[in-house]
């Protein structure tokens, strides 16, 4: 499995081998995840959407005002400074600064930084922390912030039966959307079972057996996974509003390697201040 | 030819010291230091003789700072340190009765029995603002809300503390129970009150163990990744935590390299002030 946006660089480095794209159930899939112009080069299939969802806001809707999580620039407001956490990882979170800008997240470019940085300088002006995937959920869990800005249903759908109150929202100004990609290695030594597998991921079943693994809940590729998922399920994957979000949400930032550094620089120089 | 056969045998003997230090010390840090003398073009590693990552280092503050912020925490744990861990070393070494010394000193070092990763997320905990620090505040009544603690420099510092008191506690109580009694006395003859033997004679006299305790934590410390990742929030960044950056997402060897090298190089001047200082070729 690899980062949706990370697929072309597998492909030049020509450690995935090429897909049969007739045997994978595509149009089936919710059309803004097929992704083909990631999970392609040159017209061959290396790869195909497993899994996606959002980084976006997750908040404890017993603590906070849940309008309040609609717009960004009031999450990180000196309303709830010092009540929040930002998700550590640049790409992602700098994507929803982006957004918080009017800057869509494909078109950022070295001009964008500065504006990038003026956001980002207010929400770690706001943030208590800045946490990995487990530092944050426990951040949130245990009641040490109330908002974790790049979160989302991946970060409290899997803790969505034992505290309720912790929930996560798309904010008007839109969110940031991830996708899995899965692959068969090109020098893979059973390719027929690496393929059979892959298959199976992406089969309705084997979708909503991803959906709500015990790691990390998230929305499934396949649409016609909601045949295997029941109501409860669907409820905190937010099935119904998919449409609305995948509409309101942009994919990560893929910067070139020059991009990527001044981004990362920028990044880190706002976790020093 | 009796001379030869000794050199020889002298070598034979240092032979698997010189191999393992030469293997485990000496390659890395030649193949270290070449590789922060080389530079990235795109992802491409140049091999040469290039300053660029020693100019980074200067010109971006995140990085520079990631250096003060590690002499600043290291600075901090490294004297509290020795502050708690002296009286604890004295009360077992001289308060505590013989035959339950030993008792003493495991229970000093108990936690050193559980993992590190798990002892800081048990400090996270403890800091939290539903931890049993805020918590015990607001039920004495000393605070009224509950203060952030947790994701702080105060819980790496902590966390630290915790770690380092019990390494030095057993050097500083080895050094101490070595001490005759007869130096004590002797001062006490010549008139010396209590204060005053423990600062001209005692005090002196375990340096050696305080020496090497707090070099010991020094370099520990400012090594350190896992406990300013875990406890400190990513509030700020210290040198060990920049390399991870750079390596884990930047795949960014060279400037990593020149980090580490500084970070040696920090390592050579504490010992260098300490020898300096204490004459610790004395000691």
């Amino acid at each position: 499995m690899i980062d949706g946006i990370d697929v072309f660089r597998a492909v030049e480095a020509g450690i995935l081998a090429p897909l049969p794209e007739d045997e994978l159930p595509e149009a089936d899939f919710f059309p803004e995840v097929v992704m083909k112009e990631n999970n392609s080069a040159d017209g061959v299939t290396y790869a195909v959407t497993e899994k996606f969802g959002y980084n976006t806001i997750s908040y404890n809707a017993e603590a906070v005002d849940p309008a309040d999580m609609q717009d960004l620039s009031t999450v990180w407001s000196e309303k709830y400074a010092g009540r929040l956490t930002i998700y550590d990882y640049y790409l992602p979170v700098m994507g929803l600064a982006a957004l918080s800008a009017g800057i869509d997240t494909a078109a950022i470019g070295e001009t964008d930084l500065d504006a990038i940085g003026t956001v980002m300088s207010e929400m770690r002006g706001a943030a208590a922390s800045v946490g990995g995937v487990v530092a944050s959920q426990t951040a949130l869990a245990t009641g040490e912030v109330d908002i974790v800005v790049g979160g989302g249903e991946w970060l409290t759908a899997v803790l969505a039966e034992e505290q309720p109150e912790l929930t996560w929202t798309i904010p008007d100004q839109g969110a940031v959307r991830w996708s899995q990609s899965i692959g068969v290695l090109a020098d893979s030594e059973k390719p027929d079972l690496a393929l059979e597998f892959v298959k199976y991921i992406v089969s309705p079943e084997g979708q909503a057996r991803l959906a709500t693994s015990s790691c990390f809940w998230g929305m499934p590729a396949n649409a016609k996974a909601g045949e295997h998922l029941t109501d409860a399920q669907k409820e905190v994957l937010r099935w119904d509003e998919q449409d609305a979000y995948l509409a309101n949400s942009q994919l990560y930032p893929a910067p070139d390697t020059d991009l990527d550094i001044a981004m990362q620089d920028l990044w880190l120089e706002t976790l020093q201040q | 030819m009796s001379n030869r056969r000794d050199t020889l045998k002298g070598w034979g003997f240092a032979a698997p010291a010189l191999l393992w230090t030469t293997a485990f010390f000496v390659v890395p840090f030649v193949v270290m230091a070449a590789m922060s003398l080389a530079t990235l073009d795109g992802r491409t590693l140049i091999w040469g003789l290039h300053a660029d990552n020693y100019l980074e280092l200067a010109e971006k503050r995140y990085l520079w700072r990631a250096v003060l912020v590690s002499l600043e925490i290291t600075a901090t744990v490294t004297v509290l340190s020795v502050v708690l861990a002296y009286p604890l070393a004295w009360i077992i070494a001289f308060r505590v009765p013989a035959r339950w010394q030993r008792l003493a000193l495991l229970l000093a070092i108990l936690p050193f029995w559980t993992s590190y990763v798990v002892r800081s997320y048990a400090w996270l905990l403890v800091l939290a603002r539903e931890g049993v620090v805020n918590q015990t505040l607001m039920t004495l009544g000393i605070i009224a809300e509950p203060v952030t603690l947790a994701n702080t420099r105060i819980a790496t510092v902590t966390g630290f503390v915790h770690f380092f008191v019990m390494l030095l506690t057993l050097t500083i109580y080895a050094n101490l129970v070595q001490l005759s009694p007869n130096y004590r006395r002797a001062a006490m003859d010549l008139g010396a009150n209590a204060f005053q033997t423990f600062r001209h004679v005692i005090l002196p006299l375990t340096l050696p163990g305080i020496a090497t305790g707090a070099f010991l934590t020094f370099v520990l410390c400012i090594g350190d990744y896992i406990t300013p990742q875990i406890l400190g929030g990513n509030t700020e960044l210290t040198v060990p935590q920049v390399i991870m950056v750079q390596l884990g997402r930047r795949a960014d060897f060279p400037l990593a390299s020149a980090l580490a090298i500084v970070l040696m190089g920090l390592v050579t001047l504490a010992y260098l002030g300490a020898a300096r200082w204490l004459r610790i070729d004395r000691l």
